[in-house]
């Protein structure tokens, strides 16, 4: 009995780390995928040459063999957009599984604080002063960063259970945000504003450069670094209040910590690529699927679906039809019949 | 193991600040003791339970583990002293009973820290010791009332505290776990853990408890060594029906609490 039990942990570990190997595999050819599809077709192979010449570039091993137009198309074009969304959906998924474990909750997503409803009051905000991207971005995080501090506030008043209060705080100020839009849109001109308006509502990464993903990366990277290192404690959290507290767990600070660093991986991500929606509600539930309700595996675990989803997703956006399909179409589109296939095959998954 | 004497002085506790809960509440338990809480339903036995690991905090009084307040301790530091069994609640996530119980290795890991080898056999032992292994894998919430109350047990072992608080860890066991609880509960105390156990089962003190304390209108009625406390009289007062006390010889040599049926109409207002 000893022996065997010593070799639990090994044993499931290697199980996990197929599993995420396989994932990371996928991403990786996901990602190179979206360099080489797209309207203006790249062969596979010479984007493979044209990355590996960026690579060792300062060996001059890769002889420059293709037209100087497809560096531009790559570099410029594609490559931000890929990373994007491959780090936009990673944060939306580890915010979705945080909050879902923090929350108690498999029904709750990263928007349960009101942070997306904020944050597309601020990006409509630019948009109807017609400010430029930087701008508008920025409103988009503060307004996102705004509306949890008003949840926040107005849980603190009352004194009654506060997972409870603080959800129930939630969709009021999204629903106070939401109405806001709502009227933004209202008063918009049709002609100029609101095609953008709707966008921003339902998600794009059409519109990103470089110099967005440089701005947003390492808010997003930050974020997702922090709630990894504090993951495995996400289990304890997810036990109640009562537990954690007796397990010797800081509950107060440990709940700010990691519903800042959601709401921040949230708000950036809402400011570059609009209100994407069902992905940060049902990859935590594949990723439960694969490794378990364990916050230490399911985290890394999301991650990496979280990517390779969203960057599936962008490339169907913009290719399917001739002009681009808002990201939360699709996600809709695909996220409904996976849910209710995980509904039914997941009964014993949650509770 | 260090010793570890925990003393309660005074303690009142109230929600709200106006009706206490309970007050006036004193007794100390030395290493190796333990002391059941017995009284009826509502009286606050599992609230002065959460007073002690400081999940409610005193409205009143002094809570002191070997002579140093509760409410001076990091919560880490005071898990490593005291540990906790709530009642048996259903989480939401199914978690596997290893990883239930590895959640008791929290207070000596730091916060971005994951359980490491060792911590892994310290969980693997635990789970050993209250004979649970063929439910390791299990996930938590398909188990039993019972079963879950004895992954809790081995999750409360695992965090290695020096005081354990046990809130009616008998209750939804069938009679084999729960003298197969209340002989571990025997062993951990010779052990040299202190105990403090709140119980429905007056029966049951006389198989565990050195000192008995009897809640009841928001304090003890009464306080003292097992074998004084739990008397026909005493019980009689706190339960409001009719207890008898007898003894069981020929071999089994126990005590057995047999409260009488009223009939209805003859029920006290």
């Amino acid at each position: 009995m000893r022996s065997a039990a010593h070799a639990t942990k090994p044993k499931k570990d290697l199980k996990n780390l197929s599993i995420n190997s396989i994932l990371a595999v996928l991403l990786l050819a996901v990602f190179w995928m979206s360099l080489f599809v797209g309207r203006y077709s790249i062969d596979p192979y010479t984007v493979l040459l044209i990355i590996t010449a960026q690579i060792l570039a300062p060996f001059h091993l890769v002889q420059h063999t293709w037209p100087a137009v497809l560096d531009t198309v790559i570099w410029q074009v594609r490559f931000p957009r890929t990373l994007a969304a491959v780090l936009v959906g990673a944060g939306l998924a580890v915010s979705g599984a945080t909050f879902q474990g923090t929350f108690r909750n498999p029904l709750v997503s990263e928007s349960i604080l009101g942070v997306s409803a904020g944050a597309l009051v601020g990006a409509s905000i630019g948009i109807l002063l017609g400010r430029g991207p930087f701008t508008i971005q920025l409103l988009s995080f503060g307004f996102g960063i705004l509306a949890v501090a008003m949840t926040f506030s107005i849980s603190r008043v009352y004194k009654a259970n506060p997972t409870l209060v603080l959800v129930l705080a939630g969709i009021v100020v999204g629903s106070l945000f939401s109405a806001i839009s709502a009227l933004i849109k209202y008063v918009a001109d049709p002609y100029s504003k609101l095609p953008d308006l709707v966008f921003w509502q339902m998600g794009s990464f059409g519109q990103i450069s470089l110099t967005d993903v440089y701005v947003t990366a390492p808010i997003l990277l930050i974020g997702i670094a922090a709630l990894m290192l504090v993951r495995w404690r996400l289990n304890i959290l997810s036990m109640g209040d009562e537990e954690a507290v007796a397990l010797g767990i800081d509950t107060k600070t440990l709940r700010i910590v990691v519903i800042l660093c959601a709401t921040l991986i949230t708000a950036a991500a809402v400011a570059i690529s609009g209100v994407i929606a069902w992905v940060g509600l049902i990859i935590p539930h594949i990723g439960r699927m694969l490794v378990g309700p364990d916050h230490k595996k399911l985290l890394p675990t999301s991650v990496l679906i979280g990517g390779s989803f969203m960057l599936g997703v962008d490339i169907i956006c913009r290719n399917v039809t001739t002009s681009e399909i808002p990201v939360s179409i699709v996600t809709s589109l695909i996220g409904v019949p996976i849910f209710l296939i995980l509904l039914k095959r997941g009964k014993e998954s949650w509770s | 193991m260090i010793s570890a004497k925990l003393e309660v002085d005074n303690a009142t506790f109230s929600y709200d600040g106006s009706t206490p809960i309970f007050e006036d509440i004193s007794f100390e338990v030395n290493k190796g003791e333990v002391f059941c809480i017995l009284g009826p339903n509502g009286t606050g036995k599992s609230t002065l339970l959460r007073c002690l690991c400081n999940i409610h905090k005193l409205r009143g009084g002094s809570i002191r583990i070997d002579g140093q307040d509760i409410s001076a301790l990091k919560p880490a530091h005071l898990a490593r002293r005291i540990g906790f069994i709530p009642q048996i609640h259903t989480p939401t996530f199914p978690y596997t009973v290893l990883e239930v119980v590895l959640m008791g290795r929290a207070p000596h890991l730091n916060m971005i820290a994951t359980p490491s080898e060792k911590d892994y056999r310290i969980a693997e032992q635990a789970i050993k010791t209250i004979n649970i292994e063929h439910i390791m894998d299990k996930p938590y919430t398909q188990l039993s009332g019972g079963q879950m109350q004895l992954v809790l047990l081995a999750r409360v072992l695992a965090q290695e505290p020096d005081i354990l608080l046990l809130d009616e860890p008998t209750s939804q066991l069938d009679i084999g776990n729960q003298m197969r609880t209340i002989a571990i509960i025997r062993k951990l105390a010779n052990d040299g853990l202190s105990l403090v156990v709140t119980s429905h089962f007056p029966d049951h003190a006389f198989l565990y408890a050195d000192k008995v304390g009897i809640l009841k209108d928001k304090t003890f009625i009464k306080t003292g060594d097992t074998e004084t406390t739990v008397t026909e009289k005493n019980l009689t007062r706190a339960y409001g029906v009719d207890v008898r006390i007898i003894h069981v010889g020929d071999g089994i040599n126990r005590k057995l609490v047999v409260p009488m049926v009223t009939p209805i109409s003859e029920f006290p207002e």
